[in-house]
């Protein structure tokens, strides 16, 4: 039951990463690699928020704000210096690390003893109130005006240029709101797990990226359903890691294993087109 | 009124392969007119457009609407002023939008976007209103995705979409190529609907010499970066 409920909010918790790069990666088509260190800035910035005795709960929302800052840079990079996507968003996680281990001082800090957003209470019912809060303003928001125009700039950018909106704030815009995402669910795992580590981040992007397609293989419809589907696959891909770590895997290859989840998932539209093709062919 | 003074393009300059488009272009086009552009392959006939619209900057040379200078201008401050059709029926339309959020968009081409709902009961009725004129039932598919349409249809919508905030000046560019003969018929009327009651600029690049008739309008031939007359 113990474990259950600890998996349960372990995938809740980090939902809230796979929330954020789902509006980069599947909302405005930005492969944006931030979310990585946006992750350990979350999780460092609220480890010595908390550390120097300050409320958890503003602490967290803190991390997110700041995490946000790091979108702003990769937006920066990527709509006024021209730099491409996918490179913007490294150049900000690879300055990331050496931003949080001067924010920690140290590579980890231990939150022993402190008070967290977790101590009073259950952490599956803290993070089950956190998604469901995230679920509907992003929902709402994504229904707005200005939520649709940077739907439709993830969609067509030309139409969206054509149609008189700046798709540059849009861009912005998305990644701060994605990066704060990111940043705030690392200040709850840190507070979850107990202690903040620089390797934090490390590979995350390829976890909310397997949660994106677990989620999106068992649940798709309407755009709350497409959000709900997302935190689904991110519990269930902790579900599935208990799994294979109980059934004799080792720890260190769970990046692997991730990875070639991800790999196939990712593939499988595909994959499947090829199949029946090729069953087509052989009929003829 | 547009006006285009001394227009220079070229592409690639100062390399091998340098091609230059216009070499001081010059025409006007008086508020309410329908002109239609006609050229070979590579005579720049969408580039033109792009230099309209602000996808391209030019060279040299000006352009002036209503006397304003917009040479400029960023393209998405044009386009508040400024409805376009591609040829391509993909280009015009969000395909994982819905119809009536497509439209909403469409509806605030030169508004500023805020935080309040796209869509509410009386723009839907609009919408409604809207589609019902194009005559291909879509007023009943409000919340069916853009991309389940075929192309003529992404056409029609983006037609409307171009003009359900009226612009100042409507640019066509070959927006029936890509459909199939009664597609193009159908959008052909539509275009012929919508620009004949107001004072718009509208400029149509076509292949098809049949439309100028249709349009009896004025013609514009470009050969050698020129206007030919």
């Amino acid at each position: 039951m113990n474990i259950l409920l600890s998996t349960c909010s372990q995938g809740l918790l980090y939902s809230i990463l796979a929330l954020g790069v789902y509006i980069t990666f599947r909302i405005l088509n930005f492969a944006d690699m931030t979310a990585e260190g946006s992750l350990t800035l979350g999780g460092s910035i609220c480890a010595v928020m908390l550390v120097n005795g300050i409320d958890p709960i503003l602490s967290t929302v803190a991390s997110g704000l700041l995490g946000s800052l790091a979108g702003l840079i990769t937006a920066f990079l990527h709509t006024k210096l021209k730099i491409q996507d996918i490179l913007a968003g490294i150049l900000t996680m690879i300055s990331l690390y050496s931003i949080n281990i001067r924010i920690m001082g140290q590579s980890n800090i231990s939150l022993l003893g402190r008070s967290t957003i977790f101590s009073k209470n259950l952490s599956f019912v803290i993070g089950a109130i956190i998604c469901l809060i995230l679920l509907l303003l992003l929902n709402l928001f994504f229904k707005t005006q200005i939520g649709l125009a940077i739907r439709a700039t993830g969609d067509n950018e030309q139409m969206m240029k054509a149609l008189g909106a700046n798709t540059d704030i849009k861009k912005t815009l998305a990644l701060m709101i994605s990066n704060f995402m990111c940043a705030m669910s690392g200040a709850l795992i840190s507070q979850f797990q107990g202690y903040s580590d620089i390797n934090l981040g490390t590979g995350s992007i390829v976890i909310a990226l397997a949660s994106i397609v677990i989620g999106e293989a068992i649940l798709n419809g309407a755009f709350i359903m497409k959000l709900i589907s997302v935190i689904l696959g991110s519990v269930l891909y902790r579900f599935i890691i208990v799994l294979v770590l109980s059934l004799g895997l080792n720890p260190s290859d769970l990046k692997l294993f991730t990875s070639i989840v991800a790999a196939i998932l990712l593939s499988l539209p595909n994959t499947k087109k090829f199949i029946m093709r090729r069953s087509k062919n052989a009929k003829n | 009124m547009l006006r285009i003074e001394n227009l220079c393009k070229t592409f690639h300059k100062g390399k091998t392969d340098e091609k230059k488009i216009f070499d001081n272009l010059n025409f006007s086009i008086n508020n309410g007119e329908f002109v239609i552009i006609l050229g070979g392959n590579g005579a720049g006939k969408s580039t033109l457009m792009n230099l309209i619209s602000g996808s391209l900057i030019p060279d040299d040379g000006k352009i002036f609407l209503d006397d304003r200078d917009i040479t400029n201008l960023p393209e998405y401050k044009r386009a508040k002023f400024i409805g376009r059709v591609f040829q391509d029926p993909l280009k015009g339309t969000s395909p994982n939008l819905t119809i009536e959020e497509n439209l909403s968009l469409a509806m605030l081409r030169n508004k500023k976007r805020t935080l309040s709902f796209g869509i509410n009961n009386e723009n839907k009725e609009f919408f409604r209103k809207k589609l019902s004129e194009l005559n291909l039932g879509l007023e009943d598919r409000l919340s069916a995705k853009m991309g389940l349409l075929s192309g003529g249809q992404r056409q029609a919508v983006t037609l409307l979409m171009a003009t359900i905030v009226k612009p100042k000046i409507l640019l066509l560019d070959e927006h029936t190529a890509a459909l199939d003969p009664k597609s193009q018929d159908k959008i052909l009327n539509l275009t012929k609907e919508i620009v004949s009651d107001d004072s718009m600029i509208t400029i149509m690049i076509t292949h098809n010499m049949s439309h100028i008739e249709r349009f009896s309008s004025r013609v514009i031939k470009l050969e050698n970066g020129k206007v030919e007359v």
